[in-house]
């Protein structure tokens, strides 16, 4: 049995009891996403680790959980001062604040907007940018064979919309923060965002999922990213949920002409993590980096299943993800890259590289290429193992003694990520996270 | 300037005829495609318990046999074919297949060549198999399975004077059914996988070695494989043993006439390499690919597999250039500590040819090596993927595994997928994973070119770099065997 509908009923009959009084009226254009998004996720139930996608990772104890969904806004006892506790010292931004899936105007900041530049909740987004809205929501996110896309498109409802005009540069980032807060029982959401960049358009993002220490609940995002020809956008994901939080995610970038972009993603949180970024050029000359890190403990899960699909020519890729792994922590990565039959002159890395610092931890990785084109430069790489013994020695020579130099060579090597990204003013709280993550005795600075 | 211009207009002629050279190469006829008539001993089409009771009667076979066969047959009635690989084809009906065939035999069988039948003769001669004893290579022995029976057997007094069994499979199970019984489905069991389930069902023969203790085994085995007669499908079943701190080279190779019907071949080949032993395990393939618009061919499903018990060593080699599909999976267990387990192999693709093909590589013990080179070539319409699997199970402490996959494309209209699992479960391993897919490199051809070669001479030469290393591998006679079928395979496939 690949899939089961035997834990869909919960979803169902919430779909159904809070589907009139959800905010898009019956001739919404969102309405028919979201009758077709319960319908395809009823069919397609959860999957279970018979399905060649999910062969590693048990979704099954999310499925057993009961979450309780909120369809209205509601603090939930998040106050400015948690805002700021996950916010980057120093860093001016444009900052949404999202509780429970819903947009607070209270603990945001989004004033000084330059011209071309619009940053709103999506809810907002369905009545002053309908067009847009019809143009791309839920175009390039499948949900035909990922149900957790699916249970998105059922319970659209709101999430961040951006979008940016031909030819403007924002310097400012933009940072969305996605809080979870379940005091009393445990919480789903399912934020859907839609960022939109026209010709020549730059922007940062920051996605920030993270929640209120130790409670349980399930955020399940999905983002869709539409790069016009020669846009750029730097898309920073940093997952810090709740160590007893499910998250699961899937973002879908596509990509026009020459147009550049950026990914960093970070997994220090969760119970049980699923992401599914993909990639998908639409035009010729397109230049994508997709990276990760993800560094885990206890008895956490995370699946990374990336797909970089290069449908058009002369197009550059580059793809490393780096894993570190202590306890009984499991990580499982799968890449994908496809070069389609016409896409010659494709330039395409991939690196996997992991540390197992543990007996009881496991690594599973598959990097795979699938190759229609001749004219091709494809390479992937992937290594799982533990430290060198030569760096240690190198640095024991030094008078650093062994376990020191073990944390050192551990965190330098979990830190190439953090170094990618572009805004430095995070670099602070990456490597904080880091550190904690990796239950350091003493400080590294780097 | 005009010059120049010339030149490169004379190039561009020349790229063109290349180009006409290179189309009539890749759409060559299967060069090894003649048919002999012989009048074939054979039971029915279709399966069931009766068919495999008749099979085994006629075989002679103890009660033992009997029953493991059927246990295998009851196993398979309730699996389902996979379809993971990466291959489409038409479903095989197994009610139409004959599952045994055998030669006729005059008189009470042959006693020498003279007795062989000389149509059977000249067929092994046609494809270049050096049967008859002044013929043949020195030091090789031949176990020729024609159809499902072993019709010649030499060198075997020589064997026998070293102590090595090496007979056919159902010689084994008469005169060694000790062995056969300890060893047979120890490392690839009857309920293993679909294909395997029916091998050993109704596996018709096969090769059987058993090297004893501290022996090593004189000459290289082979045993040429050959399908013939109308819709015979091959089950060969083989198994070698290596005893304690025993080592033996076993050369497999095979071409089967052209048809236009599918024809399936569903072989498992068992390597048990004891304490200290050593098995190298050689294997050229060469079966009818089926023609240009994908009719026809061999179905290759083949299970092999090999456990290398303490400070074993098994080496799988192979080169894949024929069948429509190809679905295998040499493996090794590395059971014992210190074990060692390698993988080369080269598989070519072209026309319209599938090749699902890898390893698989269970560590299990302390200080478990494993070394995986893997060199994919698609040309024309055909798709080649690498599948492999390299496992680390919790007690396998500082074991070691390095891989290397490339891929090389040759037209646009072919395909290349690389599907390599890794999974880890001790933190002292080290594992590491390369591909890289690529084309041949244009400034490469035209370095040659520039020193005089033909376009042909560069592609090929730049082929059989790549390829090398796992040449290498390869006994000597199979190198140069190897060389020459993908030179054939091969010429001008680059446009």
């Amino acid at each position: 049995m690949k899939t089961t509908t035997e834990f869909n009923q919960m979803y169902l009959s919430d779909f159904k009891r809070v589907e009139s009084s959800l905010n898009g009226a019956k001739d919404h254009p969102v309405h028919a996403l979201r009758q077709a998004g319960i319908t395809r996720f009823n069919e397609l139930g959860f999957p279970t680790t018979r399905h060649e996608e999910w062969k590693y990772t048990n979704i099954l104890p999310l499925a057993k959980t009961t979450f309780k969904a909120s369809f209205r806004y509601d603090a939930a006892g998040v106050t400015p001062e948690t805002v700021t506790h996950f916010s980057f010292e120093g860093l001016d931004c444009i900052q949404l604040v999202f509780v429970n899936g819903h947009f607070s105007a209270e603990l945001s900041h989004t004033t000084d907007l330059p011209e071309g530049v619009t940053v709103l909740s999506l809810a907002e987004a369905f009545n002053s940018h309908p067009d847009l809205i019809q143009a791309h929501l839920g175009k390039y996110a499948v949900a035909d064979e990922n149900p957790f896309v699916a249970l998105n498109n059922a319970f659209i409802q709101d999430g961040a919309f951006l979008h940016v005009a031909k030819n403007i540069v924002l310097e400012k980032p933009v940072h969305f923060l996605y809080l979870s807060s379940a005091p009393d029982e445990p919480v789903r959401s399912h934020p859907r965002n839609l960022f939109i960049l026209d010709t020549g358009a730059q922007v940062n993002v920051i996605e920030h999922y993270t929640g209120i220490e130790n409670q349980t609940y399930f955020t399940n995002p999905v983002t869709e990213v539409v790069l016009a020809a020669n846009a750029e956008i730097h898309l920073i994901r940093l997952q810090d949920e709740s160590k007893n939080a499910y998250h699961v995610s899937a973002t879908q970038v596509v990509q026009q002409r020459d147009s550049r972009f950026y990914a960093n993603s970070f997994d220090f949180g969760a119970k049980i993590v699923r992401n599914d970024p993909g990639m998908r050029a639409d035009g010729e000359g397109t230049h994508s980096e997709l990276n990760g890190l993800y560094v885990l403990n206890g008895d956490q899960h995370c699946d990374n299943h990336t797909v970089i699909d290069h449908a058009m020519p002369n197009a550059t890729s580059h793809e490393i993800y780096k894993g570190v792994l202590s306890d009984n922590a499991r990580a499982v990565f799968n890449g994908k890259i496809f070069v389609r039959q016409d896409a010659q002159k494709i330039d395409s890395v991939q690196e996997n590289n992991n540390i197992l610092l543990s007996d009881s931890a496991e690594v599973d990785t598959k990097p795979q290429l699938e190759i229609f084109a001749d004219d091709v430069k494809c390479t992937h790489g992937a290594t799982i193992g533990k430290l060198d013994d030569e760096p240690i020695f190198y640095l024991q020579a030094r008078g650093i003694d062994r376990e020191k130099a073990k944390t050192i060579l551990t965190h330098a090597f979990a830190y190439q990520v953090i170094d990618f990204v572009q805004i430095e003013e995070m670099h602070p709280y990456l490597n904080k996270l880091l550190s904690a993550q990796l239950n350091e005795a003493i400080e590294v600075v780097l | 300037m005009s010059s120049v211009v010339e030149d490169t207009k004379r190039v561009e002629n020349e790229r063109h005829d290349s180009d006409a050279i290179i189309d009539s190469h890749v759409a060559q006829e299967y060069k090894y495609g003649f048919y002999t008539e012989i009048e074939a001993d054979s039971l029915p089409p279709g399966l069931n318990e009766e068919i495999i009771r008749a099979l085994s009667a006629k075989k002679n076979e103890p009660e033992w046999m009997t029953e493991w066969r059927l246990k295998a047959f009851r196993h398979w009635q309730n699996m389902e074919e996979p379809r993971w690989p990466n291959v489409t084809y038409e479903p095989v009906d197994y009610q139409a297949i004959t599952y045994y065939s055998a030669p006729k035999k005059k008189g009470e069988g042959p006693q020498s060549l003279d007795d062989v039948d000389p149509e059977l003769i000249r067929t092994f001669e046609k494809l270049g198999i050096p049967l008859e004893e002044q013929k043949m290579l020195a030091g090789v022995a031949v176990d020729a399975v024609f159809d499902s029976v072993s019709v010649a057997t030499t060198f075997k007094e020589e064997l026998k004077k070293a102590g090595v069994i090496f007979c056919s499979m159902s010689e084994a199970i008469q005169e060694h059914p000790e062995l056969v019984k300890k060893y047979l489905g120890s490392v690839v069991p009857q309920t293993d996988n679909f294909f395997a389930a029916l091998n050993s069902a109704v596996f018709s023969d096969g090769s059987f070695c058993y090297v004893p203790k501290g022996v090593r085994c004189p000459m290289e085995l082979s045993t040429y494989f050959r399908i013939n007669a109308m819709n015979t499908g091959q089950f060969e079943r083989t198994l070698i043993v290596a005893d304690e701190g025993a080592y033996v080279s076993y050369l497999e190779g095979c071409t089967a006439p052209m048809r236009d019907e599918n024809q399936l071949h569903a072989a498992v080949v068992e390597l048990v390499a004891l304490d200290n032993a050593e098995i190298k395990y050689s294997t050229v393939q060469n079966w009818y690919p089926g023609d240009e618009q994908g009719k026809g061919g061999i179905y290759n499903f083949v299970t092999k597999r090999g456990r290398a018990e303490t400070n074993a060593k098994i080496s799988w080699t192979q080169v894949e250039t024929g069948s429509a599909i190809t679905w295998k999976y040499p493996s090794v267990i590395l059971k014992g500590d210190n074990s060692i387990g390698e993988f080369y192999s080269v598989a070519l693709t072209k026309m319209r040819q599938q090749a699902d093909t890898g390893t698989k590589m269970i560590h299990l013990g302390k200080n478990t090596r494993s070394t995986i080179i893997s060199k994919g070539i698609s040309a024309g319409y055909s798709n080649n993927s690498y599948r492999g699997l390299v496992k680390v199970m919790k007690g396998a402490a500082n074991a070691r595994n390095y891989t290397q996959c490339d891929s090389m494309l040759m037209g646009d209209k072919c395909g290349a997928h690389t599907f390599p699992y890794i999974e880890v479960k001790n933190s002292t391993a080290k594992v590491e994973h390369e591909a890289t897919t690529s084309k041949v490199a244009e400034d490469q051809i035209f370095y040659l070119m520039q020193r005089g070669l033909s376009e042909e001479d560069a592609v090929s030469m730049i082929v059989n770099g790549f390829c090398k290393e796992v040449f290498r591998q390869l006994p000597m006679e199979f190198a140069v065997e190897a060389q020459k079928l993908l030179s054939i395979s091969l010429e001008g496939s680059v446009g």
